[in-house]
């Protein structure tokens, strides 16, 4: 069947999609003072933040810039940097 | 010979129930309003008495009917909603999305004036409100061209190549509740003409999105798609009308009377037949556009190239704009053609104003007299019984 462009049959799809342009002020982590607790991890309403080996690193092609991993920060160690 | 029990004493809504009930539709998810109330009424009843073996949803808003429809459609239903003026202004938002999800919804439209002042007799601001919704629109003349075109819009709007919704138009009151001989299909004609296709669905088998977000760099790719399959779509509602099982009528997009006329009058819905009626014994030629959306350019522009004067037939105003809605399409065809016929542009009708033989035949005469002294004005009036061009 020929296929109709507004379907989209495949799966994971918007994993490819760059979203960065959406951000005007991108997260950066204070790693010196971060303690890894998670709680950007769990607050992040995008899979924009990830978990490494023993540290979370931000997906930039993901994050939108909502900020909201910097206001429920517990240490106040993400920063808003401007992207300009 | 047609058997009696395929002529029935039908209104344009009871012509449209009953295609609807021979379509054998999954789902019918409507709101009553005047004056399409009876088509919800009478597939209420063939529910209910087991004639139609479909989910009938009485929604609590026209929004909900057409967000039920889009569902159900998705899903692989055939389905069927009708709604009318303000239940139509009400749809607005699920018109595009029903459009743009590719759902092969058929839609009776029956064309009523829209508030304010209240007003439930026919015109066709509503449709003309819904004009650019992505819709094909077809405009039935009588009941018997409602039930034709009911059951060739489910053919067209399932096609493989087209999956779009159809809104039929009949006029309120004039079609939608005046009664003829409707000669309607048998069972097994039915069947064979309105073959279950399989489309892309949701299925748990073969999953995919449907309504994801599309960003700048693919929306237009989708749109560009649609827009060009209703364009298209112009041939798959000829080839309906041609395999249309059963009739001595051949229907086609335009209707087209004493072609080669002088003078040609352009218009849509149950208005045409009083223009036909005036003009069949005159240098008057008629194009009924029965296809509004996709527009039949060709058709049209093949009736109007030997004209010497137009007369573009509107039943609504496009508030502000250089020209009602048909009229538009007219003047951009004689544009393209390079063309410089006059064009008037006539309003009639508007919610249930009468059009009289005696003031279409004063509007015909005074076009045939200006078109015999080369008159090149253009006028732009709403009809009443006195055409003055000076």
């Amino acid at each position: 069947m020929k296929p109709v462009s507004v379907y989209i049959t495949v799966p994971g799809s918007s994993a490819q999609r760059d979203m960065s342009g959406w951000r005007n002020k991108k997260p950066v982590i204070d790693y010196g003072r971060c303690t890894n607790c998670l709680i950007c991890w769990i607050f992040c309403p995008e899979p924009a933040i990830i978990r490494e080996e023993g540290k979370i690193v931000i997906d930039y092609m993901h994050c939108k810039g909502c900020g909201i991993c910097a206001v429920e920060c517990p240490r106040k160690c993400i920063e808003m940097v401007g992207e300009l | 010979m047609l058997s009696q029990k395929l002529l029935q004493l039908m209104s344009g809504n009871d012509a449209i129930a009953y295609a609807v009930m021979q379509a054998d539709v999954d789902v019918v998810a409507a709101y009553p309003i005047t004056p399409q109330t009876v088509i919800v009424e009478r597939l209420s009843e063939h529910v209910a008495a087991g004639r139609l073996d479909a989910e009938f949803v009485p929604v609590e808003s026209e929004h909900s009917a057409l967000s039920v429809c889009v569902g159900a459609s998705l899903v692989g239903a055939r389905v069927f909603t009708a709604s009318a003026s303000q239940g139509l202004a009400l749809m607005h938002e699920m018109l595009y999305i029903a459009a743009g999800l590719r759902c092969p919804i058929v839609m009776a439209v029956v064309n009523r004036a829209l508030s304010a002042p209240i007003n439930i007799h026919g015109d066709h601001s509503d449709m003309m409100g819904s004009r650019d919704s992505g819709w094909m629109q077809i405009f039935a003349e009588s009941p018997q061209q409602a039930y034709d075109f009911t059951i060739m819009a489910y053919r067209i709007a399932e096609d493989r190549n087209v999956l779009l919704p159809v809104a039929v138009n009949i006029d309120g009151f004039t079609v939608s509740h005046c009664y003829e001989g409707v000669r309607v299909l048998d069972k097994d004609e039915i069947k064979s003409y309105l073959p279950r296709v399989p489309r892309p669905r949701l299925d748990a088998e073969t999953p995919m999105t449907v309504g994801a977000m599309f960003s700048p760099d693919y929306y237009h790719i989708v749109k560009t798609e649609q827009v060009k399959t209703l364009q298209q779509s112009i041939k798959h509602f000829k080839e309906a009308a041609k395999t249309y099982p059963a009739r001595d009528v051949q229907y086609d997009v335009t209707h087209v009377l004493n072609p080669g006329s002088r003078v040609v009058v352009v218009g849509l819905g149950g208005v045409m037949g009083t223009v036909r009626h005036v003009a069949r014994n005159m240098d008057v030629g008629v194009v009924s556009v029965r296809l509004f959306r996709p527009f039949p350019v060709e058709e049209v522009r093949q009736q109007l190239e030997n004209a010497e004067l137009i007369v573009a037939i509107d039943r609504a105003y496009s508030p502000g704009a250089p020209a009602p809605p048909l009229a538009s399409d007219v003047k951009t065809i004689l544009q393209d053609m390079d063309l410089n016929i006059p064009v008037w542009s006539v309003v009639c009708g508007l919610g249930g104003h009468e059009v009289r033989l005696s003031t279409v035949e004063k509007l015909l005469n005074s076009a045939v007299e200006a078109a015999e002294h080369g008159v090149k004005t253009r006028i732009q009036t709403y009809i009443t019984e006195e055409v003055t061009v000076t």
